[in-house]
């Protein structure tokens, strides 16, 4: 959809530092980061588990997998757009079972793809526990879901529209909020 | 995307890599533990098989439980049809019952596009007749795309029974769609008279075009449709376009080898040839799961024709 930027809610440097905090909340909430594995939510969540990754490996010299999952198949919304969700690659090349999985995504919004990963992931083995961890929290959640990491807690309208980029996707790094202007 | 799959010839070429992108997502699902989405929880499939076929039947059926889907599976014998019901009651029938997709295979051409003016269920044709079998030249595409970046260029062989072959003319399309150079060989009764019309070139000698292909592509010698004598024996025709030892041997380095089965083994076909490492006879079967559940999610993943789009 047409987006029309209003406001810059995070610059590259604060992304970073973010990205940083994050790093070192998830190291210290699980007393290290051994039994911990990072999988993103296509598209551009996957960019920021693998920051997480490496911020993770030059904190604590652990190397933490990195998968990334595609949530198109889980979604709740099938068969209510004109055409069924695009897919993006699910590559977990791991075992989950018995692994602390962070999710990461890049905003929180309804919450409604964060249970269609939950709903995925059980796919994939069962994990000792899950936790969430996202760039920008919204608000507006429709369901009882919550963020154990959040880089930004940003107020919203509901028909406000949050644009977030990445170097490895878009080129540059920024959280921008704007609106829909079709 | 389409509403019904009756004809290669529907697709663009961006269409068809669409639906090769998407197969790759679901591929991934078939090395799952767990080997099942939710994506079509709720639909129902019909499976209308008027001719016998056990990968292309067991393919779909996979393919739409893989996606959670319900499945109906549906032949002539022992059904309404042995009592002489018309295709078109048997469809309304069907669609009557709640099915949202219809996979028909049936031995006359057209009876595909025939079933979409009857019902409002997205219609698959699953080979009708000696006119087309498109998922599985989609699949053929797909299985191609794993060993080569592109298809511009790509030389492609088939060989053998063209005349009763839906698949051969399936494949041609699609290939040449994708910028793929195709030369059709076989004995001159099997090649049929309005090939050139196809966009592909014609041989009825194997050898030289062995010596270039990329992709050495046999079809079955269709003797069941076969109503009179197209070739003297079936040992000379292995002799002159069987694929065997020597002739694999002449093929350029790297080339593949595809049989979209069932395959007479030492017919068309040599025996220890069909087991070779460059064979992708079983890869296709695997692709062609992937390959039918990415246009099942993408035909029956959309509303229904005519709803609104609504924000997400």
């Amino acid at each position: 959809m047409p987006f029309e930027p209003r406001s810059r809610l995070l610059e590259e440097g604060e992304i970073r530092r973010a990205v940083t905090r994050i790093a070192h909340e998830i190291l210290e909430r699980n007393k290290g980061a051994s039994e911990v594995v990072l999988v993103g939510i296509a598209a551009r969540g996957d960019d920021l588990a693998r920051r997480l990754a490496e911020e993770i490996e030059r904190i604590e010299k652990v190397e933490v997998p990195v998968g990334v999952l595609d949530i198109s198949f889980y979604r709740d919304d099938i068969g209510l757009h004109a055409e069924a969700p695009e897919v993006h690659e699910t590559r977990i090349p791991f075992d989950i079972a018995g692994k602390t999985v962070v999710l990461v995504d890049d905003v929180l919004y309804t919450g409604r793809t964060i249970r269609a990963a939950l709903d995925a992931l059980v796919d994939f083995g069962r994990p000792r526990a899950v936790q969430l961890a996202v760039l920008v929290d919204r608000g507006h959640r429709e369901l009882p879901i919550r963020a154990d990491y959040v880089g930004k807690n940003v107020p919203t309208r509901s028909d406000d529209l949050i644009r977030v980029l990445t170097t490895e996707t878009d080129g540059n790094d920024a959280v921008e909020l704007g609106e829909d202007v079709s | 995307m389409i509403k019904n799959l009756l004809s290669v010839t529907q697709l663009q070429p961006e269409d068809i890599t669409r639906i090769l992108d998407t197969a790759d997502s679901f591929r991934e699902v078939g090395t799952r533990v767990i080997k099942k989405v939710p994506a079509l929880r709720g639909r129902t499939v019909v499976n209308l098989f008027y001719e016998n076929s056990t990968r292309t039947r067991i393919s779909f059926e996979l393919a739409a439980k893989r996606l959670s889907a319900d499945v109906i599976n549906f032949s002539t014998s022992g059904s309404s049809v042995a009592k002489g019901e018309s295709l078109k009651d048997t469809a309304l029938t069907l669609e009557a019952m709640g099915a949202d997709a219809i996979v028909i295979r049936h031995s006359s051409s057209g009876s595909p596009y025939t079933l979409t003016r009857w019902v409002e269920a997205s219609v698959i044709n699953a080979g009708d007749g000696t006119h087309e079998h498109p998922t599985q030249a989609l699949l053929d595409l797909f299985t191609i795309r794993e060993h080569f970046p592109s298809f511009e260029g790509l030389r492609v062989a088939i060989v053998g029974d063209v005349l009763h072959s839906r698949v051969a003319r399936s494949n041609v399309h699609a290939l040449t769609r994708m910028g793929a150079e195709v030369t059709l060989v076989g004995p001159a009764t099997l090649i049929p008279p309005d090939v050139p019309a196809w966009g592909a070139q014609v041989s009825h000698e194997l050898d030289p075009v062995l010596a270039k292909a990329n992709v050495c592509y046999m079809l079955r010698v269709q003797r069941e449709r076969q109503r009179q004598q197209y070739f003297p024996s079936v040992r000379e025709y292995s002799r002159l376009f069987g694929l065997n030892r020597e002739r694999v041997a002449a093929l350029p380095e790297g080339a593949l080898i595809m049989h979209p089965g069932p395959m007479n083994r030492g017919v068309e076909i040599a025996s220890d040839v069909a087991d070779l490492p460059q064979s992708l006879i079983t890869d296709q079967v695997t692709n062609g799961i992937a390959v039918r559940m990415a246009l099942l999610y993408l035909m029956l993943g959309g509303a229904a024709e005519g709803a609104e789009e609504e924000a997400s």
